[in-house]
């Protein structure tokens, strides 16, 4: 039973996905009404045909509705990674990037661009781009022993973070400026814009188990908050735990950045607004950031394909509404951190 | 080995080439000392190489980038695979300064922006070089002008009222052929880049040039260089005709249900852009172009351009390229092949 505490937080979590599903599949650039897609869904589960035009069913089932479905598992992806690494590392201040997830991801697919590879190629690039940075950085981090297993991670992730954004500056360097230049910059400024429904299995299946494998664990991430001592006397297996958390975590982050590119803040903004509605307790806290960061994406996706004419690319707009709301977050709610 | 004969005959044939060294005005009404006899000329980027390859073939250095073996079918053999030299213009300059002077150049070429960021850059590297650097407008309408220009520059004055003269009268006869089209009569057509074909040229860039001069550009609403754009958006603007630069989205786009909705798809009007050597729509944007904007009036308005491309492009090699493609080369070109 949920304490009572947390049931109006988790409410609201659910309240705000629910909104954000509504407005990411009845706003866009092309005219969809609620009459439309019920018809449409409708038509699938009565097998007929729907009375709509083709163009209407075929923004509704191949581009509005996969790319609504990609923004929910990106935004819920980046979001639990970045609450399971906030607890990893005892810190506030950590993304789901921290361990070098996005900068290999981007090494990946710019070289995947840069050598003229189809789009799924592009992906599957990035996807291994960030699983090997992440696995670079884990096997440095434990080959140095100290006591600070966890900062000595960091770090390691800090550095190999910069060696492959300055591998991602010389590949753009060397890339044609007329072709590979521009697609390499809309890649990694993050975007939805060309989700559809062949992405969704590559995506679906690493967030999927990621996050089963996270939310399994949850119990036992409140334990690593305490100092390692403390875990291990409790009995604890930090160290394998740490490599689970790690390996879901990347598995979901590498899966969001193949499809999206790299879209920031997602993972650290939510993970503290799911923190001020339901608490630190973990085994509320990753459902809700799940959820929230869900919520999230589909309506910064919203509006990014809806405002112009143009698409407005994810990583801008969630830095631009991040930041402030981050700041504000800070200020109102920092004594409900630890 | 110097000897001090070949020393002072080194010094006694630069002295007279001083001595008849001529003004010249570019592009940005910047004087500049001309050798008397230009034999060696560095192109800044792929426009110019391109431009000063069709008018002076055996002036040029090198290859901004070197060329495929796919296009150097098309190119005069020894020319067309003379090495890679980098480029010192735009975002980031690939070849440094003493290379450039080790290459001894009498000229440094640039076609492209005559912006003010270009003038001081052309001036910098000027100064520090020592070899005049010319910069020429990279304007479609102005190649005619940039031709004049390059024979000016370059010694080859009658080569280049030549090749300003086939500009212009091509441009006239495809003009006025549609001249008594009214501008809200014409075909509205979506340029799509990349693989899946959301990235396209705004109103004004320099990507659609060519299409803006014979069509209506669907996202020309909005002034811009390259943008991206959802499928949404381009089914919102349902273009009459989709031209491409991309293999694999123009094979891919006719099976894609997310593209069917569209009119261009559904009758068929997804058009390949030829790319060898040079991309006819806009990779480089250079004179390539020129050959391009026949094949473009000829998919908008097919009767009123009943003649053969094969035959004008032919000619356009000839002339331009100095190679005459065989049937299976030309074939090759306009299946939009390399």
């Amino acid at each position: 039973m949920m304490p009572r505490s947390a049931l109006p937080g988790t409410l609201i979590a659910i309240a705000v996905l629910v909104a954000g599903f509504a407005a990411a599949f009845l706003i866009g650039r092309f005219p969809v009404s609620i009459g439309d897609i019920i018809a449409v869904l409708w038509s699938k589960v009565a097998d007929g045909a729907a009375d709509v035009p083709a163009a209407t069913e075929a923004v509704i089932l191949q581009v509005r509705g996969p790319r609504v479905i990609a923004a929910f598992l990106v935004g819920a992806a980046l979001a639990v990674a970045g609450t399971a690494f906030q607890g990893l590392f005892r810190n506030p201040l950590v993304s789901p990037d921290i361990l070098g997830a996005s900068s290999g991801a981007a090494l990946g697919a710019v070289l995947g661009i840069y050598f003229s590879l189809g789009v799924l190629s592009i992906q599957i690039f990035a996807f291994i781009g960030g699983l090997v940075a992440v696995t670079a950085v884990y096997l440095i981090g434990s080959a140095i022993r100290t006591r600070d297993p966890v900062l000595v991670l960091v770090l390691a992730g800090v550095v190999i973070g910069a060696l492959l954004g300055a591998g991602v500056g010389l590949v753009k360097y060397l890339a044609d400026p007329y072709n590979q230049l521009p697609a390499m910059t809309f890649w990694l400024l993050g975007s939805l814009a060309a989700a559809n429904v062949s992405d969704l299995v590559p995506l679906f299946g690493p967030v999927l188990l990621g996050s089963v494998v996270l939310l399994a664990l949850r119990h036992r991430m409140n334990v690593m908050s305490l100092p390692e001592e403390e875990a291990r006397a409790l009995g604890v297996p930090t160290g394998a735990l740490r490599v689970a958390i790690v390996a879901a975590a990347t598995l979901v982050t590498s899966a969001s950045v193949a499809t999206a590119g790299i879209i920031g803040w997602v993972g650290l903004v939510v993970p503290h607004l799911a923190r001020s509605l339901v608490g630190p307790d973990f085994a509320r806290l990753l459902p809700v950031s799940a959820i929230l960061g869900g919520g999230f994406l589909l309506f910064i996706d919203t509006i990014a394909r809806s405002v112009a004419q143009v698409e407005v690319p994810l990583g801008i707009l969630t830095a631009v509404i991040g930041t402030p709301f981050f700041i504000w977050l800070l200020a109102s709610v920092s004594k409900t951190w630890s | 080995m110097l000897s001090r004969r070949s020393v002072l005959a080194g010094l006694l044939s630069t002295l007279p080439r001083v001595a008849q060294a001529q003004s010249v005005t570019d592009a940005t009404g910047r004087v500049l000392a001309i050798p008397a006899n230009v034999t060696r000329v560095f192109p800044a980027g792929p426009p110019a190489a391109i431009m000063l390859y069709t008018l002076a073939p055996d002036l040029l250095i090198g290859w901004p980038r070197a060329n495929r073996l796919e296009e150097r079918e098309y190119l005069l053999p020894d020319i067309g695979s003379r090495p890679e030299i980098g480029r010192i213009t735009g975002r980031g300059n690939t070849a440094n300064l003493e290379m450039l002077l080790a290459l001894k150049p009498d000229l440094i070429l640039d076609i492209g922006s005559t912006s003010r960021t270009y003038v001081t850059l052309a001036e910098r590297v000027q100064e520090q070089t020592g070899i005049p650097y010319a910069l020429l407008d990279g304007r479609f309408e102005a190649t005619a002008a940039s031709y004049r220009k390059l024979g000016e520059l370059t010694r080859h004055e009658m080569q280049g009222k030549e090749f300003a003269s086939y500009t212009t009268r091509t441009l006239d006869t495809i003009m006025q052929r549609i001249a008594n089209v009214a501008p809200d009569k014409r075909p509205r057509v979506y340029f799509a880049r990349g693989p899946r074909g959301l990235e396209t040229g705004l109103g004004g860039s320099i990507n659609v040039e060519t299409i803006e001069l014979l069509a209506r550009n669907v996202a020309g609403e909005r002034k811009g260089g390259l943008a991206t754009v959802s499928i949404e958006q381009v089914l919102v603007w349902n273009p009459d005709v989709i031209i491409t630069i991309d293999r694999d989205f123009a094979s891919n786009v006719k099976g894609d249900p997310a593209w069917k909705g569209g009119t261009a798809v559904q009758e068929g009007r997804v058009h390949l852009a030829p790319k060898l050597p040079f991309g006819w729509i806009d990779f480089p944007p250079s004179v390539n172009r020129l050959i391009g904007l026949w094949w473009l009036a000829k998919i908008l308005y097919p009767e009123r351009f009943p003649e053969d491309i094969r035959a004008i492009a032919r000619d356009f090699y000839a002339r331009f390229y100095h190679v005459t493609p065989t049937d299976a080369q030309m074939d090759a070109v306009l299946e939009g092949r390399g």
